[in-house]
């Protein structure tokens, strides 16, 4: 065990269970994570959704505790209990009050391994999921960023949605989510983070007593898929019923690790505002950024924003436009090249980048009010790099210089590294 | 946080609304809670002479700050030719104002990456902001000046009525709108307020011109009624005197208001289909008119939706509906509370071919919350998670912020989250079936569903 800085506790147990831990005492609650590292990244056609099920399936039972026992405990402590699946993890949480946060270590030691995935819930399961699918269809901007990332990487997995493609959904056996289930739910290939008003030490020894008998795994299959470079931009249509056009571009972009990844966060800032780098969100506007004024404040859209997704393996940047139905969607594109043409040709000013740096900054402060947020930190920069990112966020956003700015837009935006889609309502619409 | 998560790419495991506003903490066994409940011993109240209320809650642990108020004015105030003029004119506020533009006040805002806003409602107006302790005179000196002195500026009121009108736009095709736009005019009668919507339609944000947004805000915005609270890192004191500096010579005019018009419950099955084409799902919404969060039976009709439709994953509907028939993703019921008979209703999500057995179940067990007492531990879980879940409301400044503004907002008393545990507690199987009966009913209901046209 080793303390590491921001107080942040460290231990990888002998079965390769990683654990991160940190006290605070603000409130008398705590979070407990378990975060795994598999998601949509670590699927293929014909399995596309997989790793999303299999989460739904840690909700429906173990021998242990029967389906619904474990949130319904977790309720009666007055506690949240929820799941997510991501492109490069999967997570499980808990937050509660202090003294019955060692039910949920029990809990997800306990499914780390026992989940049963039986027959009937996995069929029950299959029409909920095919349901979130179906929910998600009906949103426009779903169906437009399907199309737009599936034409954007052609090759890596990240091109498939998140909850998987329908064939997919229909066609996945149980055998299939319990292989993927046994393959990657194991501690060498896991984080538990706990965080919240307790002694380090003693959580240190609680995690170690609930999941220091898990075998450990063999090692998880490496995701070996690059995405090859782009000739040239690409283009796709998506066509409903509807009033309101939408416009999504996706441009290729680094890794998280990779030194570009803050020049292209404060890129991203200036052109499109503040944004929260954790999904838990921020809030806050976005009316003085470049995007806003050249589209929003020119009466050409509605709405503008941009999407910088931390992640392993390089994930395209997107801009999205909600384009005003009475304005003509060419020149809203128009309108939108010639800022990007800007950003790339003209140095920003020094006064843009000190401005996003403060809003990162204030960003940082509001997402750790909460104890669930600290843990969400602490987690998310393991996931993608290693402990010191997220402690070094501020600092290595602080560093970026004008010249770092204008190299991510040189080297980001041009439109030979580009997807551009268009959602485009046909028709009258509703009764 | 759902839709934050899908534009995240991230897809949780449950859906739907979790759980209460307030309670307070659990007595704990094995560990100590000495966590201070907010309460008349940490919350400095203020009274300005002209009206407004200021509440204060310092909080020194992190340097964030966050605001949250309102003010007694909104779509009750306007005429049903101008719907979605009070929300027109709160979203007016901020595009200019005598002193400032609209792009120098966000610039001002947000370079320091603080965030203010104002936004219409069918009681009141309410305004809320965030930002670091050093921009605490910044935020609320622009508050002041947003509600005292906005401009509405011509070219700035046509852009946002473009907005609003795109909003309208985009509302015509989204299904889950639309079911709800459905259910307010079944559940309530023609005229009454809640059956308008606050938004208003296209044909009335094009019927609304300039004076009517100037005449609003000058015959409607006053510091009467006006309520505020304050969280984090603030000095309170140091607090109080700047709002009295910056809005303590405020009067402004209010509106005088006729009572609600009466709301009766349901005697009938009042239901619409509304077809949006290109879908795949339905949405369906079932309900009522619901309690007022004054009404004494309140908190009978809040532990009797936690069984229904909260608890652990979206109680009895999530259990019957999603999860034994697997019939949708989300399921559950929610009770709105304010400070009329807002609505209390269920849902859900749906294939459209499954439309009828999904609304077959939500009636069956609405008719079983009528029919028969909740069993004694079913009751005991959902009392332990609403005064459980205490702690986790009260995590963050805004979460204490809603909790005090309710408080006081509702007349219930700084001393409520002391006495939340036992009221809670003090309901019985009995006083859950009665508020069944007395809000829910089986078999009169308004039922609002948008999807594909029927198969």
């Amino acid at each position: 065990m080793r303390s590491v800085n921001d107080g942040v506790v460290e231990k990888t147990l002998s079965n390769g269970l990683s654990v991160l831990v940190k006290e605070i005492h603000t409130a008398p609650v705590a979070s407990f994570w378990v975060w795994y590292r598999v998601g949509s990244r670590n699927e293929h056609i014909g399995v596309t959704g997989i790793s999303h099920w299999v989460e739904h399936m840690l909700f429906k039972g173990t021998s242990r505790f029967p389906k619904g026992a474990a949130e319904k405990a977790i309720a009666r402590e007055g506690g949240v209990f929820n799941g997510a699946t991501s492109h490069d993890f999967t997570a499980y949480f808990a937050t509660l009050p202090t003294d019955r946060i060692d039910l949920s270590l029990e809990i997800e030691a306990d499914r780390m391994g026992n989940a049963a995935f039986a027959p009937e819930e996995v069929e029950a399961e299959r029409t909920v999921i095919i349901s979130e699918r179906q929910g998600a269809e009906n949103s426009p901007e779903f169906l437009l960023e399907e199309e737009v990332m599936g034409a954007s990487l052609r090759v890596h997995p990240y091109g498939s949605p998140t909850v998987g493609h329908l064939c997919d959904l229909k066609a996945i056996t149980r055998e299939q989510l319990y292989d993927h289930y046994r393959t990657y739910y194991v501690p060498n290939n896991a984080l538990a983070v706990a965080v919240g008003d307790f002694e380090a030490e003693a959580m240190v020894e609680a995690i170690e007593r609930h999941f220091g008998g898990v075998p450990a795994g063999d090692e998880v299959p490496e995701v070996t898929a690059v995405e090859p470079p782009q000739r040239g931009e690409r283009r796709v249509m998506v066509c409903r019923q509807g009033l309101v056009p939408y416009l999504t571009v996706a441009f290729h972009a680094p890794p998280v690790r990779d030194r570009d990844f803050f020049g292209l966060t404060v890129l991203n800032a200036i052109l499109t505002g503040a944004s929260s780098m954790t999904f838990m969100g921020s809030g806050l506007t976005n009316k003085s950024c470049r995007l806003y004024q050249a589209l929003v404040g020119k009466g050409l859209a509605v709405d503008v924003s941009g999407f910088l997704l931390p992640s392993i393996d390089p994930y395209p940047y997107t801009l999205s436009v909600v384009v005003r139905p009475d304005r003509d969607p060419d020149g809203v594109e128009e309108a939108l090249d010639r800022e990007l043409e800007r950003v790339m040709s003209d140095a920003v000013h020094q006064d843009e980048v000190d401005k996003a740096i403060k809003q990162a900054k204030a960003q940082y402060a509001y997402s750790k009010e909460s104890v669930t947020g600290q843990a969400l930190w602490l987690g998310f920069g393991e996931i993608f790099a290693d402990q010191g990112w997220a402690e070094a966020y501020l600092d290595n956003l602080g560093a970026v210089t004008v010249e770092d700015v204008r190299r991510a837009a040189r080297t980001y935006l041009a439109a030979s590294n580009r997807t551009v889609g268009w959602y485009l309502p046909v028709g009258s619409g509703a009764a | 946080m759902m839709d934050l998560l899908r534009r995240y790419g991230v897809s949780a495991a449950e859906g739907g609304p979790r759980g209460p506003s307030a309670g307070p903490p659990r007595s704990a066994g094995s560990c100590e809670v000495t966590m201070a409940v907010p309460g008349a011993h940490d919350i400095d109240r203020f009274e300005l002479a002209n009206g407004i209320t200021l509440l204060v809650r310092e909080n020194h642990a992190n340097p964030a700050v966050v605001m949250t108020g309102y003010l007694q004015v909104g779509a009750y105030d306007e005429s049903p030719q101008k719907a979605g003029l009070a929300d027109f004119v709160a979203d007016g506020l901020m595009r200019g104002t005598e002193r400032q533009s609209f792009d120098a006040i966000y610039e001002a805002l947000e370079s320091v990456g603080a965030s203010m806003g104002v936004s219409g409602g069918t009681h009141a107006t309410g305004f809320g902001g965030r930002c670091l302790s050093e921009d605490v005179p910044m935020l609320l000196e622009t508050l002041a000046e947003v509600l005292r002195e906005p401009s509405f500026p011509g070219d700035e009121i046509e852009k946002l009525r473009g907005e609003i009108l795109a909003d309208l736009a985009e509302r015509t095709h989204d299904t889950s709108r639309m079911a709800s736009l459905a259910f307010y005019e079944l559940a309530y009668p023609e005229g009454h307020p809640y059956a308008i919507s606050a938004s208003g339609y296209p044909e009335t944000i094009k019927a609304i011109d300039r004076d009517d947004l100037v005449g609003f805000h000058r015959e409607g915005y006053g510091s009467e009624g006006m309520t505020m609270v304050v969280v984090g890192a603030v000095d309170a004191e140091l607090l109080g005197a700047r709002v009295e500096r910056v809005l303590g010579d405020w009067r402004g005019q209010t509106f005088a208001r006729e009572p609600l018009p009466e709301t009766r419950q349901l005697t009938e099955v009042r239901e619409r289909r509304v077809t949006v084409e290109d879908k795949t799902q339905s949405n369906i919404v079932l309900g009522y008119p619901g309690p007022a969060r004054t009404d004494p039976g309140f908190l009978d009709a809040r532990v009797c939706n936690t069984i229904l439709g909260v608890f652990g994953l979206m109680g009895r509907l999530g259990e019957k509906v999603r999860d034994e028939q697997g019939l949708a993703y989300t399921s559950y019921s929610s009770l709105s509370g304010g400070p009329g008979p807002g609505p209390w209703r269920v849902v859900a999500g749906v294939d459209p071919v499954n439309e009828e057995k999904a609304i077959g179940s939500i009636r069956a067990e609405i008719r079983r919350m009528c029919d028969e007492l909740v069993g004694e531990d079913e009751l005991r879980d959902s009392q332990a998670y609403l005064t459980g879940s205490m702690p986790l409301q009260l995590e963050t400044n805004s979460g204490v912020a809603r909790t005090i503004l309710s408080m006081e907002r509702y007349g219930l008393g700084l001393d409520y989250l002391e006495r939340y545990r036992e009221l809670i507690e003090g309901v019985t199987a009995e006083d859950v079936r009665r508020a069944a009966r007395r809000w829910l009913d089986p078999d009169a209901y308004a039922l609002a569903v948008a999807g594909p046209p029927e198969a």
